[in-house]
């Protein structure tokens, strides 16, 4: 692949030019004939029974064209197949401050805000479960979902064992345990999320600033119950989701509905505050991990205990339980390792994925805990990291299939060029290392289906080549990945490539921009397109050589007529014979190495951050311009998180303490320092061209690295998010701050898998097959 | 000029006025509590300016008002007296972009391109009163800016390339 033309280039994203002169038309720009607005009310209480809900005042108020209640809207939904416990209105209780009740459509916002407020609705209060240790509890009142089989408030409950504990902590020189926690925090997004639906004759179309516009498709075909060739849902120019907008949300059916009930268009945009309640952001997790390691460091087993406070509905919270178990197995080589798992709900905004879903908080434990060990025997904790190092083509423990791996190479560059193992040592001054690694894309569907994860289909006539493809870019620049892949096999330039992409009517299926999997999914399937087009092509032009592109496309409609291909990308059976193996699996895992370094100032608390160092292995970068953008994004919003993001409630009235920008803090250009990225190309023997994901690795080693910085500078240990200069006072007097202990949860017996072989790498029909029973 | 009575039945002040947007003057009756944020969108369809809160927190809806960076959501119309606000949309002339665009969008600094609009908005300011800035002034003058997406780096890199004229 020496002589790559168009891939490896930094080019510009597709869109780039009408972004910077207003021309991109996100969903609030929409604005159509006729056009109502739409605004939702919301629950003021954390818990309530919903006694009656009066709409006669707001249907009086002139301007008001439709008014909905969770009458409505009966039918449930959720991301999930199990965990379909959400309403677009809920019409028998509320369970989080924010929980949408009714909608109004009227002639202008104003109104639809004033009829809003003018719904009475009843309640009975409740008391509300808030934390974690309270949920584990029998409720004071009632469970916040009472048909729950598990005790109390748990929603998820899980328990592993892969290969032989007993063996290894026998084996083990030394032993420690480490408590964490790790708070959760939101996307922020720029752009306020905003749908618009219009009803013409019996078919619906929605407009929505979604990640994934199959699944707001599929939820809004079970919701209102019309088949999907009636719902047509387009993906908008994307004001950036982050996770935040990967699941279907009350407001994206409510305009639908209101569309059907009213006959003209109805738009929702959701204001700031309410997008802290529609959240899905990170999940607050505690953490417990007990690692043993052998007399030269080397691991010999690990047990590691999670508790994630879900807020009040299930969104992705059963896969989430895993992502925080699954893949500590990847970076370091655990012969024998443990997980117990479980997830909570509570009367707050429900969590869900951002970036790294579910993996940030278990890496931050993970890292610490490793440092704390090395301490504690005198060993240098980047020594012993190394010794347990992941190697290429490995099955770990639990049957994740590790293939290329640049976890040595990016751990070297990255303490290299900062100098870390030189590093001036004084007081005040720091330096932190830690590595990571993530999926690029999910090797299990999220609900049950045989349909490919990704397809792209291409169509050329004398006009050039278009690609049609269902992936959303929302803003890392996946549509310059497909057209450069194209563009490659076809011999032409990216520009040239047009593009048509997240339109349920017009693009075939994809499952979305999240969990890393556009370029390797998405990727592969045009790739594959783009060859069986190529071939076309060089049949239509009978091997004369320089035929000028358009003159080739027209030879071949002359010969065949417009033309069709089509390429699609269905990841092979990677995960092992046993229930609940389909979370972790990727068909490639992408890893980073980062060194953050930080003056921490011992009379303020305050910690400054001076440079990141980031390497991260992308296998191949496609567009290197994208992949460092990516890149610095992730350095940043892991900043955030570390330092000062945190969507926390007021005890007692679960009222969110913070849902607005201002007291949101997140980083501004002055608080974020330099960041010096290193491409690392192993090139994965899967990925198109050998390219792996970029969009949320690169975040989770910049985590742990701070607060190992930290306390490389000041001697503390700050075991939680985000190191606040409170914190750093707090653990300059007391030496740590953090978790004291760990709730009593009833983990069930667990579930005892037998480990592969080490070298056992294969998948699909042929790992199916040496399945005993499976 | 009173006396309109909104669908609410409170009676809502509304004047006449004439706005100089990009150089276009447009004459509107215009509530007197709307803002300018939402005239721009709503009434003269330049919906190239953002908004991310509507509470003067995020920067997003940054326009130039006399050559000023101001916050559209906090701007009423009435206050502006005659001075010229520019939008996104006036920053080009013709369809040539101008040096500080294309830089934002060969190097990268517009991802999803949601915080764009105001950055060169506040950026275009910057460089009009200090030609040749370094990282550092760059940064604190758009530290008002928030953007989730590019680690603000690429939007540093690509106002200094527009500032040292080879963009
Ligand atoms: S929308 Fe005006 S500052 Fe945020
Ligand atoms: S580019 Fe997305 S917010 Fe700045």
């Amino acid at each position: 692949m020496a002589d790559l033309k168009v891939v490896g280039q930094p080019l510009p994203k597709a869109d780039a030019a009408a972004k910077v002169i207003g021309a991109a038309v996100y969903a609030d720009d929409i604005v159509l004939p006729r056009m109502l607005h739409s605004k939702l009310l919301r629950s003021p209480h954390p818990h309530a029974r919903i006694l009656s809900v009066d709409a006669s005042a707001a249907r009086r108020i002139p301007g008001v064209k439709g008014v909905l209640t969770g009458q409505d809207l009966p039918i449930r939904f959720g991301i999930l197949p199990v965990s379909q416990d959400e309403r677009a209105l809920e019409s028998e209780k509320v369970r989080y401050v924010g929980d949408p009740v009714a909608a109004v459509a009227a002639v202008d916002e104003e109104t639809a805000a004033a009829a809003a407020e003018a719904i009475r609705v009843e309640y009975e209060v409740l008391e509300p479960v808030l934390s974690i240790e309270d949920a584990l509890r029998q409720p004071g009142d009632e469970r916040i979902h009472a048909s729950r089989s598990l005790p109390a408030n748990l929603h998820r409950l899980q328990s592993y064992e892969f290969g032989d504990l007993a063996a290894g902590w026998a084996r083990a020189a030394h032993v420690r345990e480490d408590l964490f926690f790790f708070q959760g925090n939101t996307h922020l997004p720029m752009e306020q999320h905003s749908a618009v639906g219009q009803w013409v004759d019996g078919r619906l179309t929605v407009w929505s600033s979604t990640q994934v516009v199959h699944y707001v498709h599929r939820a809004l075909s079970k919701v209102l119950e019309l088949p999907m060739n009636k719902i047509r849902v387009i993906g908008a120019a994307h004001g950036g989701g982050f996770g935040g907008k990967t699941d279907p949300f009350a407001h994206e059916i409510v305009v639908a509905k209101l569309a059907m009930v009213t006959g003209r268009p109805v738009k929702c945009t959701l204001t700031r505050e309410e997008v802290f309640y529609a959240h899905r952001g990170r999940h607050p997790v505690l953490m417990w991990v007990k690692t043993g390691v052998d007399e030269e460091g080397r691991i010999t087993a690990m047990h590691f205990r999670s508790a994630l406070d879900g807020g009040a509905y299930g969104s992705y919270g059963a896969a989430s339980v895993f992502y925080t178990g699954t893949l500590q197995t990847v970076t370091y080589d655990i012969p024998a390792y443990k997980f117990e798992g479980c997830r909570v709900f509570t009367n707050k905004p429900p969590c869900g994925p951002k970036r790294g879903h579910g993996t940030p908080q278990p890496r931050f434990a993970l890292e610490l805990h490793l440092e704390k060990l090395a301490e504690e025997i005198g060993m240098d904790a980047v020594e012993l990291k190394r010794r347990n190092f992941m190697q290429p083509f490995t099955r770990a423990v639990n049957w994740l299939r590790v293939t290329s791996c640049g976890l040595e190479e990016c751990a070297e560059k990255v303490l290299a060029a900062s100098g870390y193992r030189t590093r001036e040592r004084r007081p005040g001054r720091g330096q932190g290392f830690a590595i990571s690694a993530y999926m690029s894309g999910a090797g299990t569907a999220i609900y049950w289906n045989g349909m490919p994860h990704s397809e792209v289909q291409l169509k050329l006539d004398r006009t050039g080549v278009t690609a049609y493809c269902g992936a959303m870019d929302i803003g890392q620049g996946s549509d310059a990945v497909i057209a450069q892949i194209v563009a490659e096999e076809l011999g032409i330039q990216a520009a040239d490539v047009r593009l048509v992409t997240a339109d349920t009517d017009s693009t075939p299926i994809d499952l979305g921009s999240y969990s890393s999997r556009v370029t390797f999914m998405a990727g592969n399937a045009a790739l594959e397109a783009a060859r069986k087009m190529r071939a076309l092509l060089d049949a239509a032009v009978d091997a004369r050589a320089g035929v000028p592109f358009l003159e080739a496309c027209e030879l071949a409609e002359t010969k065949w007529g417009a033309l069709s291909t089509a390429g699609s990308y269905t990841p092979p059976r990677i995960g092992g014979p046993f229930k609940g193996s389909g979370v972790g699996p990727s068909p490639a895992y992408s890893y980073s190495a980062a060194v953050v370094d930080v003056d921490a100032d011992a009379r303020t608390g305050i910690v400054r951050v001076n440079k990141v160092w980031i390497a991260h292995d992308i296998g191949r970068a496609i567009n290197p311009l994208l992949v460092i953008g990516q890149i610095e994004g992730s350095v940043y919003m892991a900043l955030g998180e570390a330092l000062m993001e945190e969507q926390t409630f007021r005890r007692q009235l679960g009222l969110h303490k913070w849902p607005s920008m201002l007291e949101y803090k997140s980083p501004t250009f002055v608080d974020t320092p330099e960041i010096e990225s290193f491409l690392v190309e192993t090139v994965d023997p899967e990925g198109p061209y050998g390219a792996k994901e970029a969009g949320q690795g690169p975040l989770l080693p910049v985590i742990p690295a701070l607060n190992l910085a930290v306390h490389d500078a000041l001697g503390v240990w700050i075991d939680e998010t985000p190191v606040t200069p409170e914190k750093v006072l707090k653990a300059l007097k007391d030496g740590r701050v953090g978790p004291k202990m760990f709730p009593a949860v009833p983990w069930p017996e667990p579930i005892i898998v037998e480990p592969p072989a080490r070298d056992d790498m294969r998948v699909g029909a042929e790992l199916e097959a040496a399945f005993p029973s499976a | 000029m009173a006396g309109l009575l909104n669908e609410l039945d409170r009676p809502v002040d509304r004047r006449v006025l004439v706005l100089r947007v990009n150089g276009e003057d447009h004459q509107l009756l215009l509530p007197v509590h709307k803002t300018l944020l939402e005239v721009l969108r709503e009434d003269l369809g330049l919906t190239g300016t953002k908004h991310g809160c509507e509470l003067g927190e995020c920067g997003t809806c940054t326009v130039l008002v006399a050559g000023e960076p101001q916050l559209s959501c906090l701007v009423l119309p009435v206050q502006l007296g005659g001075r010229e606000v520019t939008t996104v949309e006036g920053l080009t002339a013709g369809s040539e972009l101008t040096p500080l665009q294309r830089a934002f969008a060969d190097l990268g600094a517009a991802q999803c391109g949601y915080c764009t609009p105001g950055m060169l908005l506040s950026a275009t300011a910057l460089l009009r009163s200090n030609p040749k800035p370094n990282a550092t002034e760059i940064r604190e003058a758009l530290a008002g800016n928030l953007c989730r997406c590019t680690g603000y780096s690429k939007i540093v890199e690509a106002v200094e390339l527009a500032a040292s004229g080879r963009g």
